[in-house]
């Protein structure tokens, strides 16, 4: 396969990852803010800080309203990882490696670009907002399950998977770190409505708040959330379940070429490191430190794979 | 028509050496080439028109690269979907083998040192070209990859695409980039969509381009109308599909012809393509014809003359129901040195405006599926 196709590939993924995690990161803040009205501008500052994107949003706008969050986040196409941009970037992407897809994945990727195209063309009214989200993340689904149903099992998928598990345990990982302190043991002794309604929406963001419910019996303690987002091996947007996605897939492309490369010794010591861990230990070394030394592993790994697979040069 | 981009051949043909030279698809760097295989033209288009019950002419060539294959096979497509009783009924053969056998074609015409398997590759100007669709769906459909100017580089001599797994020597390369992008240190050298050092790798015989560079002279509308003389010289015989009649400009006897009748020819510029800037007598009005004609004067010999066809037709639905709509046809023909293959279908392109004789998709034409029946 050549470079540039293998690095289409993972692109295009993490670009479909980013506009689904965009659009749960928007329905978390807008239940908060339908909810909770006063604390509104502190929320959308953090989704805003969560999506990276809080310096473009400031030279843009004077204040943390809902509409100015929602429109920067979904439609603003000077923002890289509004959700139009990355269905845009996705698309793209998705033209240039056209030969290695099948044909049910380019009709979703390009039906959802179309589709996504008209309904945000227009500013969203609040009103709709809950159903443009829905058919974000639908579309998104579509895509995912052509994938699943009609690609060959080959390097073609594994550059799929590569992208979207480094993306996906980016943006929980950004989650857990923007929100880092409503999850230590010491702010949250008995768990208050604030600490509630914190986790809750941490929670929301990675459409786990059911499967946590089931899991728990609806006893939330910040300890176990964290232990959930970051160590759960059955969650697919835990830490621990991406970077095993990671791996596996790293593996399959060895095995296939025949040849381990340097990016395969450093997923292998981030999951060494990871396996080590239980949620006591994580706080032993600090929640927030541990978090950031993730997200740095995590690039790393990024960047390595693009040099030991030749996307550019 | 082979071997007139030699240029030792030329000074044996019929025609002057200067109609060639000063065709802007002539390339002095293809003096002396021969191309692996001794294939110049792999994939050829030749555009046919009817006008009467076994009365077929050749409209134009089409050497240099020609497109709308994609379009064959969609077409087809979409009529087994639309109508899968016809083809139950009806015995139409098969179009879909083109992608296997423009390979095998492709392959055939690998340089002769090559070991193994060639590897094949399709090389596009990138995703903003408006081919581009049909670049991907050549290169899917043959299972190559589908290579930009920047996955390419030269590496011991041959031309190697960047590969996951590293550089790999690619030996036939199916080019959708124009001759002059093809190589900035031999053509444009601000060119970005070629590799530079194709022309030398491809000089010392270690890749096949397909088309091969200079091609674009047989498209050219003066050197068509030689073509009948060109084919009686290389063959021996008469060419069997006849030529239109044509006019050359150039000389003054056929420029005073054409513009004592105008209204009634066909005009076209020498170099054109795509429908562009051209003059159909009968549909224009006399001040067009006025115009016209001061443009020809000015610069007779950028321009041929032809009679207006009565251009058969078929049927489209339009608006008001049934209409017919002039067409012409596209057969491909694949060229390797075992021999052609000539595809059992083509491009049929029709004008979709009532009486039009212009049936370019650029000019908003459209196409249909074109069925070969089994005997």
């Amino acid at each position: 396969m050549l470079g540039k196709t293998a690095g289409g590939l993972y692109w295009m993924f993490r670009f479909l990852e980013r506009s689904e995690n965009t659009a749960r990161l928007l329905e978390a803040g807008f239940r908060i803010a339908l909810t909770r009205s006063q604390d509104a501008a502190s929320e959308w500052k953090s989704v805003l800080t969560t999506a990276g994107v809080r310096g473009g949003f400031d030279t843009k706008y004077d204040s943390y309203t809902a509409s100015n969050t929602v429109d920067y986040l979904l439609r603003d196409t000077d923002n890289p990882s509004s959700v139009m941009s990355s269905i845009e970037n996705a698309r793209t992407n998705a033209r240039m490696v056209r030969p290695v897809l099948t044909t049910e994945v380019w009709e979703a990727v390009n039906e959802s670009w179309m589709a996504l195209s008209k309904t945000l063309k227009k500013q969203v009214k609040e009103t709709k907002l809950p159903a443009v989200l829905g058919e974000i993340r639908r579309h998104s689904a579509l895509v995912r399950g052509a994938v699943h149903g009609t690609m060959m099992r080959n390097d073609i998928y594994d550059f799929t998977q590569i992208g979207t598990a480094l993306k996906r345990a980016d943006n929980t990982a950004r989650i857990i770190d923007v929100k880092y302190y409503t999850l230590l043991p010491s702010a949250s002794s008995v768990g208050s409505t604030l600490d509630n309604v914190q986790w809750e929406t941490i929670l929301r963001s990675v459409s786990a708040h059911r499967s946590f419910r089931w899991l728990n019996n609806h006893q939330m303690s910040a300890s176990s959330i964290a232990d959930f987002l970051i160590l759960d091996s059955r969650f697919p947007r835990s830490l621990s379940f991406c970077s095993r996605v990671l791996e596996e897939n790293l593996g399959y492309l060895a095995k296939d070429y025949g040849t381990r490369m340097p990016s395969h010794d450093l997923i292998d010591a981030h999951r060494n490191k990871l396996q080590g861990h239980t949620i006591a230990s994580v706080f032993d070394e600090g929640l927030h430190h541990f978090i950031t030394a993730f997200i740095r592993d995590n690039n790393a790994i990024g960047r390595q794979i693009e040099l030991d697979y030749r996307f550019v040069r | 028509m082979t071997y007139i981009t030699a240029k030792k051949s030329c000074a044996r043909a019929l025609f002057l050496i200067e109609l060639i030279s000063r065709n802007a698809a002539f390339l002095p760097q293809m003096i002396g080439v021969s191309p692996p295989g001794g294939v110049y033209t792999h994939i050829v288009g030749t555009d046919i028109v009817r006008t009467g019950e076994d009365d077929f002419f050749v409209l134009e060539d089409n050497a240099r690269t020609p497109s709308g294959v994609s379009y064959m096979l969609e077409n087809r497509e979409t009529m087994l979907q639309m109508f899968p009783e016809l083809f139950s009924q009806i015995k139409v053969q098969p179009v879909s083998d083109y992608p296997k056998n423009l390979r095998r074609s492709l392959a055939a015409c690998a340089p002769a040192h090559c070991e193994g398997k060639p590897t094949v590759a399709v090389l596009t100007p990138g995703i903003h070209n408006s081919a581009y669709f049909e670049h991907s769906f050549l290169a899917n459909q043959m299972g190559v990859e589908l290579v930009e100017g920047h996955d390419l580089r030269v590496v011991d001599g041959h031309i190697a695409m960047r590969t996951t797994e590293g550089y790999k020597v690619i030996d036939v390369l199916y080019r959708r980039v124009d001759d002059e992008y093809l190589d900035p240190l031999n053509f444009k050298p601000e060119s970005m969509l070629g590799v530079p050092g194709i022309m030398h790798v491809y000089r010392a015989g270690n890749i096949t381009i397909a088309n091969a560079p200079g091609t674009g002279i047989a498209d050219d509308k003066a050197i068509y109308s030689y073509m009948p003389e060109i084919i009686e010289f290389y063959t021996g015989e008469k060419a069997i599909l006849k030529n239109v009649q044509t006019f050359r400009c150039s000389e003054a006897d056929s420029l005073k012809y054409v513009l004592d009748y105008l209204a009634d020819l066909v005009v076209k510029e020498v170099h054109g393509s795509g429908g562009y800037g051209m003059l159909v007598g009968p549909a224009a009005n006399k001040n067009e014809l006025k115009n016209f004609a001061a443009k020809l004067r000015k610069n007779p010999s950028n321009y041929m003359a032809q009679p207006t066809l009565s251009l058969s037709t078929v049927p489209i639905f339009a608006k008001k129901g049934l209409a017919p709509r002039h067409v012409d046809l596209r057969p491909f023909v694949l060229v390797a040195p075992d021999g052609m293959n000539i595809t059992p279908g083509g491009l049929t392109r029709v004008a979709l405006k009532d009486g039009s004789l212009v049936v370019n998709s650029s000019q908003g034409g459209g196409t249909k599926d074109t069925w070969v029946l089994e005997d």
